[in-house]
Order: C-alpha cells, then sequence, then structure tokens
C-alpha cells in the first residue's frame, strides 16, 4: 500500500516535471526541472530496491552531465524572447511517427508484462549469484551477463572522448 | 516504535543542531587562528575572549535587511541558498561517528544509518551541492555574481573528478562503499589508510580543499577580482546560509576523510597491543578530534598560502592530480589482484 501510493506519487512528479521541462519558457528553468525530473527517477530507483543505480544517477545526470548543460545555456545567455521557429526542414510527420512508435512500443510492453507479478529488481537480481550487496550485483551482472554490452559502450565513449579531443584540439 | 521513529529522529536533531553549532564556532575559531597568525587578538569583545561571537554573528545576520535585487531571478535567487546548505546537512546522515555503545540499556549505533552505497551516497549528494552556486550567480542578474559561479562549478567539477578517483582506490582497499564497513576494514588490517594509500589522501585533502572553495583555491570568491563572489548580491539570512554552508561542507570533509584515510573512531595505531590503554577513550571522541585537526589544518592553510591563479589551478586540477590518481588507482589494483 505504501509502496503503491510513493510509486503513483513518484510517478507524477516525474511525468509533471518532464512537462514543465518542455513547456516552460525560460531554459535555465527549463534545465532545472530536468534535475528535479532526474532526482525523482533515483527515488524511483530507490523504491524498487535499485540503491547504486539509484546514486548513480544522481552522481552522473544531475550532478555531473545537467551542470553542463547549464554551464552553456548561461554562456549562451538566452534572455531574448524566442523567436517563431520557422523551420524549413521540420519534419512533423516524422516526429509524430516516432512517438506512435514509442507509444505502441511501451502499449505492447504494458499489455504484455501486465500479467506478471511485480517484483523488485533488487529480488531479480539474486538468483543464481554468489554475492550480496546491490553494488556488488550490478558489477557481477556487467561482468558476466552482460559483459560484450558493457565493453561495447566503453568502446563507443573512448571514441566519444577521442572525438571531443580531436575536434577541440585542432592541430595535435 | 522507539527503535523505528524515536530514536533515529532523536539522532538527526543531535546531528543537525551540533553541526550548527559547529559550524558557527567554526566561523569564530578561523577568525581567531587567523588573527593568532597575524598576531592581531581576533574577537574579544562579545563574551570573554569574544566566545560568545557567534551569538552575535546570527543575531547580525537574522536582523539584517534582506535583499532581492529588481532584476535578479526570484525564484532561483531564493531557492540557491537553500539548494546549497540542504546538501551540506544532508550527508551526515551516513557518517559513522562511532561503533554500536550502549546507553541507556538500549543499543544504539553512533551514526544515523549505514546504507551500502554510503560513500556513493555522499559523492552524488555533494555533486548537486553545485547548483547552489551556479543559480546563485545566475540568479542576481550581475556581472561579477555571475563570473564567480562559471569559475566556481568549472572549478568544482574538475577537482570532483580527482577526488571520486581518490576515493575508488580506498573503496578498492576495502571491498566495500559502506562508510562502517570501510572503518571496520582500518580495525582488521590494522593501519589506517591515510599510510596504505599516501598518494590517495594527499590528492583528497588538495581535492577537498578546491572542493570547499577554501583557500588557496578559494577562487570563486576572490574579493580583489569579484567584488565577494557568486553571493555578491545577497544579504542577511541568505548569504548567511551560504556561509554556514561552506563551513558545513568543511565539516563533512573532513568527517570523510577522517571516516576513510584516518580509521574513523578507531584509536591511533589500532593494531599496536601496548597502546590499547587508549581504548578507555570513548570513541567518539577519537572520531571528533581527527575531524577537528583536520578542519584546523584547512585554516592554518588558509593563513599561510596565498591563492592560486585560476589557470594554475585548473593545470593543477587536470594536469596533475587527475593523472596521478589514475595512476594511484591502477597501481593500487594491480596490488591488490597480486599481493593481497
Amino acid at each position: 500500500m505504501g509502496q503503491a501510493i510513493a510509486f503513483y506519487f513518484i510517478s507524477t512528479c516525474i511525468l509533471g516535471f518532464a512537462v514543465l521541462v518542455i513547456s516552460t519558457k525560460d531554459t535555465v528553468h527549463s534545465v532545472l526541472f530536468l534535475v528535479l525530473d532526474f532526482l525523482f527517477v533515483a527515488a524511483l530507483y530507490v523504491l524498487l530496491g535499485a540503491e547504486f543505480l539509484a546514486a548513480i544517477q544522481i552522481l552522473v545526470y544531475a550532478g555531473g552531465i545537467v551542470v553542463l548543460y547549464l554551464f552553456v545555456v548561461m554562456l549562451v545567455n538566452l534572455k531574448r524572447p524566442p523567436e517563431a521557429h520557422s523551420d524549413p526542414h521540420r519534419r512533423t510527420k516524422l516526429g509524430f511517427g516516432l512517438a506512435a512508435a514509442v507509444l505502441f512500443e511501451l502499449g505492447m510492453i504494458a499489455v504484455r508484462s501486465s500479467g506478471e507479478p511485480i517484483r523488485p529488481i533488487a529480488a531479480v537480481a539474486t538468483a543464481g549469484m554468489p554475492l550480496t550487496g546491490n553494488t556488488e550485483q550490478v558489477g557481477w551482472m556487467l561482468y558476466t551477463s552482460y559483459l560484450i554490452p558493457f565493453e561495447i559502450a566503453s568502446m563507443l565513449l573512448l571514441v566519444a572522448m577521442i572525438g571531443a579531443i580531436v575536434l577541440a584540439k585542432r592541430e595535435l | 516504535m522507539v527503535d523505528t521513529f524515536v530514536i533515529p529522529l532523536l539522532k538527526i536533531l543531535i546531528v543537525l543542531n551540533a553541526t550548527l553549532v559547529g559550524v558557527t564556532y567554526m566561523v569564530l575559531l578561523e577568525r581567531k587562528v587567523i588573527a593568532w597568525a597575524q598576531s592581531r587578538l581576533g574577537p574579544m569583545r562579545v563574551g570573554p575572549y569574544g566566545i560568545l561571537q557567534p551569538v552575535a554573528d546570527a543575531v547580525k545576520l537574522m536582523i539584517k535587511e534582506d535583499i532581492t535585487p529588481v532584476r535578479a531571478d526570484r525564484w532561483v535567487f531564493t531557492a540557491a541558498p537553500i539548494i546549497s546548505m540542504v546538501p551540506a546537512l544532508i550527508v551526515y546522515a551516513v557518517i559513522p561517528f562511532g561503533p554500536e555503545v550502549s546507553l541507556f540499556g538500549r543499543k544504539i549505533n553512533l551514526f544515523i544509518t549505514d546504507i551500502n552505497v554510503g560513500l556513493l551516497y555522499i559523492v552524488s549528494v555533494a555533486s548537486v551541492g553545485v547548483y547552489g552556486i551556479i543559480l546563485a550567480g545566475y540568479a542576481s542578474n550581475s556581472k561579477f555574481p555571475l563570473l564567480a559561479s562559471l569559475r566556481a562549478s568549472a572549478q568544482l567539477i574538475s577537482y570532483e573528478v580527482a577526488v571520486t578517483l581518490t576515493l575508488v582506490s580506498v573503496i578498492l582497499m576495502a571491498g566495500s562503499l559502506s562508510m562502517v564497513s570501510i572503518v571496520r576494514a582500518q580495525e582488521s588490517s590494522g593501519m589506517w589508510y591515510a599510510f596504505v594509500q599516501p598518494v590517495a589522501f594527499v590528492i583528497f585533502v588538495i581535492g577537498s580543499l578546491a572542493e570547499t572553495n577554501r583557500a588557496p583555491f578559494d577562487m570563486p570568491e576572490a574579493e580583489q577580482e569579484l567584488t565577494g563572489g557568486f553571493h555578491t548580491e545577497y544579504s542577511g539570512m541568505r548569504f548567511a546560509l551560504f556561509f554556514l554552508a561552506e563551513y558545513a561542507n568543511m565539516i563533512v570533509v573532513s568527517s570523510v576523510a577522517t571516516t576513510l584515510f584516518l580509521g574513523g573512531w578507531l584509536r591511533p595505531f589500532p593494531s599496536v597491543a601496548i597502546l590499547s590503554f587508549l581504548d578507555v577513550v570513548p570513541s567518539w571522541t577519537w572520531f571528533l578530534v581527527k575531524s577537528f585537526l583536520f578542519l584546523y589544518f584547512f585554516i592554518w592553510i588558509r593563513a599561510t598560502l596565498p591563492r592560486y591563479r585560476y589557470d594554475q589551478l585548473m593545470r593543477l586540477g587536470w594536469k596533475m592530480l587527475i593523472p596521478v590518481a589514475i595512476g594511484n588507482l591502477v597501481v593500487t589494483g594491480i596490488v591488490k589482484v597480486l599481493f593481497l
């Protein structure tokens, strides 16, 4: 009961702040709502028993990436009211198509998983694992079942890092 | 009922109040120590040797006029001091002041909670504290605060990397993220991690000076260049909140340093049996003494060293501390796998 109340409260906040992020005129306020949104997503992770993920969510997204967003927004200083957006290359149909695809996907997930009982993440992860503790379990999963996606992700990050260096430093 | 609600609430009350009192007296201590370093007397008028000065300061700050600039971003301007203060206070939830003690026939842990991602919690909460500074500078809608807050955020992000890397090598040694387990690991290995990880300790100290905006890295509030830094436009209680947050952060950093590198509540040389008469002293006293020494060190540094130039500060962070921290981490990992 308490869990359900907490879940619906947090979800409402997440959706509400997400709407505010895209509807607010002031860019800095919009970034701030994004931070609040991330904090509530972290709260949702805590509710699901994934403390490690929650801490990383705050550390990486709220504390790292969005600080950089804020940096850029402050430097650009969008104090003028935004001009009417008239992009000749705007693809409204493509946008609607993508939104419909995502909605369909979410709907399929909801329909397919509606019959199953809801299990907290921690309980799912403990099956057949020699370790206790959330962090250890995440590490175990990353280095056993999900080793290849993990390595691909780290390669991607490495490429992104080298790309950033090349872009920023024209003559090496 | 008592165990789930009353005792945790009491603990939170005690820790919060002790922190706030500690912070105000930290300010007095700083003024006194710097005065002595400069052969002055420091505050002497309010109470004997000025010991009631914090009370006078608090009253002064509370009755001062609270000004919001006309062109300021009102909401963000109000929220910024709160955003600085809250992370500095909620970090205390996971700091272990001592082990389990029995008080009035009841077993009580001398920490509010011990979560299995304790250290990560501290790092992530501290990273949110940056917003207070950035937003204060932005919302004031004035040149100097904006410049100061840009400097501050760049500085904090840079030094956060180095500090977090040193924390990772401590986590490798202890094999746990829980603050209590890290102290227990130091107890069982019989060594404070300051001796096992001297490089990490030095980088942590330098980085924590930069992360708390203390001299010689007090770039965000360099008076000569920025007329007072990111809180130029703030007055009264809101200014006081920034001030308190800075000192609360100093106490947090010294508690974290004590826990991770100086053995937390353990007595000096926990493995030497001859010194076991030191166990008479309650364990939390050791914690407080170590944290106090660390805080004193902060003040001492401020009285001794001149301020870094901004580009020197960034160079030190990115070209010295981060490579050394990464190297230390790699060496720690190799040694841990091969020899321990």
